[in-house]
């Protein structure tokens, strides 16, 4: 599977931002480490937005 | 940990410890379980409070207390400064201290409390919600409980799994960064409150003094106007026009739900309270005391509700109903405003800075600024005396 949203471990907070603007369900999060489920992820970015870090960007891949 | 409860409570943070006190009070077998190693940290809070609304609900232990406020000031765009008048008390708390009372006054209601306990999915059976599957120090076991009340925070994932739409949009979402400084030089027993479409776009910036020259100092702008620059990028700026060189000992991302209440905070064996349920003040994002208020309904309805043998939504009602006749009546009040506020201009609050600043000092109120900003507003006027009474 392509990785379409990168997430930066070392600009990450863990704060549960990105969980709570997902409309999909796509990212679980635990006490220091966060994971998008490219099987719901539809790329629409608001975890990008929201995140308060921008330890979340779109990849190169998606830019297709 | 036992193979069945009364109640599972998720999260422990002021609204989880609260509906599991109420709920054990009240004859229920309580677990609270939280996902990190520790109760109360990491603390992702500006830590402001109003000594009213904490007092109705717990009796306030001085070691909560970082500092006593006893004022407030507002800063313009333009740099102009308003000194509210008002005789209201407020608190900046050590939240870890509080948080971890909230829990040891729930633990010694009798409810089970653990920690590094992550929630990883529900059980669902035919009554709805019927227990939780967690995985506690390395081991993944279900446990089934006749009632979960999830307060998991803004990440809230326990409702959605139930069939609840918990999002937050952008729209209203605040997306917050803050430092705890320990070299700020201004009035300790005063917080304040920055505004600037520019620094703070869809919020503001606040300090909240510690004592001993510390200071929470931090701000959150809407995630629709996060487009440009994030909250950390915020925060630099606002840090750099302050102070020379911020001593920060402590640095936190998160974010709020401002928006009103969702629409739908109980389902079949579940229920949302505090943040999870966008409990929070829209306009302040203050969501201790809100939380707290609700979470406390949510724990008794619970105990009751199974006293009567029915986790029904519908027999749970009874708590959504107390929350929109009381403090989330209030609530929905907050939202009109912060809807208005976030539509003014920087010229727009400039010139009511500017309006209010000719007033003599004890007229410069909450409810006089929102009466020259709601000059255009007259629906809204009502709302804003209701509230700043």
């Amino acid at each position: 599977m392509i990785e379409k949203i990168r997430h930066y471990q070392d600009k990450c907070d863990f704060c549960g931002t990105c969980v709570a603007v997902c409309p999909h369900d796509a990212i679980e999060l635990a006490e220091a480490s966060l994971q998008i489920l490219f099987n719901r992820c539809t790329l629409c970015a608001f975890c990008i937005q929201g995140c308060p870090t921008r330890a979340l960007e779109m990849s190169d891949e998606s830019a297709l | 940990m036992k193979a069945h409860y009364d109640v599972i409570v998720v999260g422990g943070g002021p609204a989880g410890s609260t509906a599991a006190r109420f709920a054990a009070s009240r004859g229920a077998a309580v677990a609270l379980l939280e996902k990190d190693r520790e109760i109360g940290i990491p603390v992702r809070c500006a830590e402001g409070v109003g000594e009213h609304g904490l007092a109705s609900l717990v009796e306030i232990q001085p070691h909560w207390i970082a500092r006593r406020i006893t004022g407030a000031v507002l800063i313009a765009p333009s740099g102009a400064e308003v000194g509210l008048s008002s005789n209201q008390v407020g608190y900046v708390l050590h939240r870890k201290q509080f948080d971890y009372d909230l829990a040891r006054m729930a633990a010694r209601a009798g409810v089970e409390v653990y920690t590094k306990a992550y929630v990883q999915g529900l059980l669902m059976g035919k009554t709805g919600v019927t227990g939780v599957v967690v995985e506690h120090l390395g081991t993944r076991q279900a446990i089934s409980a006749t009632l979960v009340i999830a307060a998991d925070g803004v990440e809230s994932r326990l409702g959605r799994w139930a069939g609840l739409d918990t999002r937050c949009t952008l729209q209203d979402l605040e997306s917050c960064a803050q430092v705890t400084i320990a070299n700020y030089d201004g009035d300790p027993a005063v917080c304040r409150f920055y505004f600037s479409n520019e620094s703070f776009p869809g919020g503001y910036g606040w300090i909240f003094p510690k004592g001993d020259g510390m200071a929470n100092v931090g701000l959150g702008i809407a995630g629709v106007k996060a487009d440009k620059r994030c909250a950390h990028d915020h925060l630099e700026a606002f840090l750099a026009r302050i102070s020379d060189k911020p001593a920060i000992l402590s640095r936190v991302y998160g974010s709020v739900p401002c928006s009103v209440t969702l629409k739908t905070i109980v389902t079949d064996g579940l229920m949302l309270t505090g943040d999870a349920a966008h409990q929070a003040n829209p306009l302040t994002g203050g969501g201790i005391v809100s939380g707290m208020i609700a979470a406390r309904t949510a724990g008794q309805v619970a105990a009751d509700a199974i006293a009567d043998n029915d986790t029904s939504a519908q027999r749970l009602q009874e708590y959504p109903k107390t929350w929109a006749a009381g403090e989330g009546g209030r609530m929905n009040q907050f939202y009109r405003l912060k809807k208005f506020v976030f539509t003014l201009s920087d010229d727009a609050f400039n010139k009511i800075a500017k309006g209010i600043l000719e007033l003599s000092p004890e007229k410069r109120t909450m409810t006089n600024i929102f009466k020259a900003a709601l000059i255009n507003k007259p629906s809204l006027i009502l709302d804003a005396i209701k509230l700043f009474k």
